[in-house]
């Protein structure tokens, strides 16, 4: 058995004009949590939807579990559960019925009490569908993915439209799938959402993976530290080593890969002329800077 | 295996049906309306149709049992199909191990239980209320053209979903396929001497030829067994036809 769950070499998918995958490399390992973080349209769903086998890849070679998803073979769709990126559900069952019939599609599904324990639906097991709540559907749509107990459980956006609240919850939940034993392979368009699930994190911009790595590793590669202090005149008036500083909200900000030296003559300038660098903060660059940095303007 | 999925499949949309009792009382109380009101408006005339005598209500009570077949296969199927594609549910169905036919399957038992149904309850109603005779030597071929009826409409239900682009045009597609048909093929309206043309566009159709046979099994002077094979037919090649473009161009996404 491969320790890959995913194996992807030069996946490309046009649609027209349009290339919306433009030949990407994607590993996931058995057993991990892998979050592809990305803008509208970068090409997340259209990835997902190709290693589920709902649509086809134009080149490239795409094996999920050692298989090829494009043959849309029913013992490989015994092997993975989906939840895609919009929730539909046939609104007049209720959840046990919906999550009864689901378990009825694979040859050897989980417990029902299992899984209304896993979404946390225990409270609302005879409820209709329709009278659930958009959060509490979302996490019916998690069981029913979960229903044949799969290898590898596909999550398109699990969280968008969540309050905080209910956004913990659905991490803690999927941080349970991986402790069962499952790769969980996620999109996202949130960091911090990546940074707490993901054990490898890829920026997918423009059909392209712009960086992959650990949540460490890709706050490594941009070894920048963010300096910061309240200010009230101009560049002109700040040492070399802060020229670079921009101003915001009446603070000096500087970005330096070299905190140490920035800091030495700062702190020189400042005593040397009373400056008392109210305010001073001096902070590791956040994912989510590396993130908008690396995805560019349309994450915004 | 999958025999007994597409078994539970069919309990499936069954119990989602009852569970909305509105549109299951309305699905069943429209061809009562028309049952009532065509004959109350036609009922005691004496009518001619293809050179053969019968009254109103021998006309009216299979007439719409072939409407209700089509309104629960063809219109339910075509609308409620287009409507399951576009919110993403057939989509989320086919990420799963269910055979794609056991789905079918599951919808098209549906809709043709609730034909059965109708027709048990408007042939009841025709024959408590207006004293229309309910076929006995006929009933094989009345039950045949039943199923058949039910399979074609139901197909061609499945094909026409190919053509609506979305839930919103569901309804006025569906529905412009099908009202005019109800007017030319001796269902709302016996056509006693119609225009060649008119009558010419009514055989095309399987509709006609649905309610003939249908009424050909109620009329009273009919002997044997009350199959109309030229009929038949015809509803079993659109029902091929319907079956192939069905299984052509079938979408289980939603259109963008």
């Amino acid at each position: 058995m491969s320790e890959l769950a995913v194996e992807v070499r030069g996946l490309r998918k046009t649609y027209g004009p349009v290339v919306a995958v433009g030949g990407i490399d994607l590993s996931v390992r058995r057993g991990e949590i892998f979050a592809l973080i990305g803008p509208n349209g970068a090409g997340k769903t259209t990835t997902l939807e190709i290693l589920e086998g709902h649509r086809r890849a134009d080149a490239g070679h795409v094996h999920v579990l050692e298989e090829d998803p494009a043959r849309n073979e029913i013992a490989f769709k015994e092997r993975i559960g989906i939840v895609l990126q919009s929730t539909s559900i046939q609104p007049y069952l209720t959840v046990e019925e919906t999550i009864e019939q689901f378990r009825g599609y694979y040859p050897a599904p989980r417990p029902l009490d299992e899984l209304v324990d896993i979404v946390g639906l225990e409270a609302s097991r005879k409820k209709l569908v329709r009278r659930l709540s958009g959060g509490q559907q979302r996490r019916l749509d998690v069981a029913m993915g979960l229903a044949g107990d799969p290898e590898l459980l596909f999550l398109d956006e699990p969280t968008t439209g969540f309050d905080p609240a209910a956004r913990r919850g659905a991490w803690e939940m999927i941080r349970g799938l991986k402790s069962l034993g499952k790769t969980v392979l996620l999109t996202t368009h949130y960091m911090d959402e990546a940074q707490a699930l993901a054990d490898t994190v890829a920026i997918i911009r423009n059909g392209l993976i712009v960086a992959e790595g650990t949540p460490d590793e890709l706050r490594a590669g941009q070894a920048e530290t963010v300096i910061s202090f309240r200010f009230a005149g101009s560049a002109a008036g700040l040492p070399p080593a802060a020229a670079a500083a921009t101003f915001e909200n009446g603070r000096a900000v500087l970005r330096t890969v070299d905190p140490t030296t920035a800091l030495h003559e700062l702190t020189g300038w400042a005593k040397e002329r009373g400056e008392a660098l109210e305010g001073l903060s001096v902070t590791p660059v956040s994912l989510e800077d590396v993130y908008l940095g690396l995805a560019g303007d349309e994450a915004e | 295996m999958s025999a007994s999925m597409a078994l539970r499949q069919v309990g499936y949309e069954n119990r989602s049906f009852w569970r909305n009792p509105a549109a299951a009382f309305f699905t069943f109380l429209l061809p009562l309306i028309f049952l009532v009101l065509f004959n109350s408006i036609f009922g005691d005339s004496e009518l001619t149709i293809d050179g053969r005598d019968l009254d109103g209500s021998t006309f009216y009570v299979p007439g719409i049992a072939a409407l209700a077949v089509v309104s629960a296969c063809y219109t339910n199927m075509g609308m409620m199909v287009t409507i399951s594609r576009d919110l993403g549910i057939l989509k989320r169905v086919r990420g799963t191990p269910l055979p794609p036919w056991a789905y079918i399957f599951g919808r098209l038992a549906h809709a043709m239980l609730v034909s059965l149904l109708l027709v048990l309850i408007v042939t009841g109603v025709g024959a408590v209320a207006y004293g229309t005779d309910v076929p006995g030597n006929t009933l094989p071929g009345f039950t045949v053209t039943l199923m058949l009826g039910a399979v074609t409409f139901c197909a061609l239900g499945l094909a026409l979903t190919a053509v609506i682009p979305n839930a919103d045009a569901a309804p006025a597609i569906t529905n412009a396929t099908v009202l005019p048909l109800l007017f030319i093929s001796n269902v709302f309206i016996p056509l006693q001497d119609p225009p060649a043309w008119l009558a010419f566009v009514g055989d095309v159709f399987p509709l006609k030829h649905f309610a003939a046979a249908l009424q050909t099994a109620f009329h009273p002077d009919t002997t044997g067994a009350g199959f109309e094979w030229g009929d038949l037919a015809v509803i079993a090649a659109w029902g091929v036809a319907g079956t192939a473009l069905a299984v052509r161009f079938f979408s289980w996404e939603p259109r963008r």
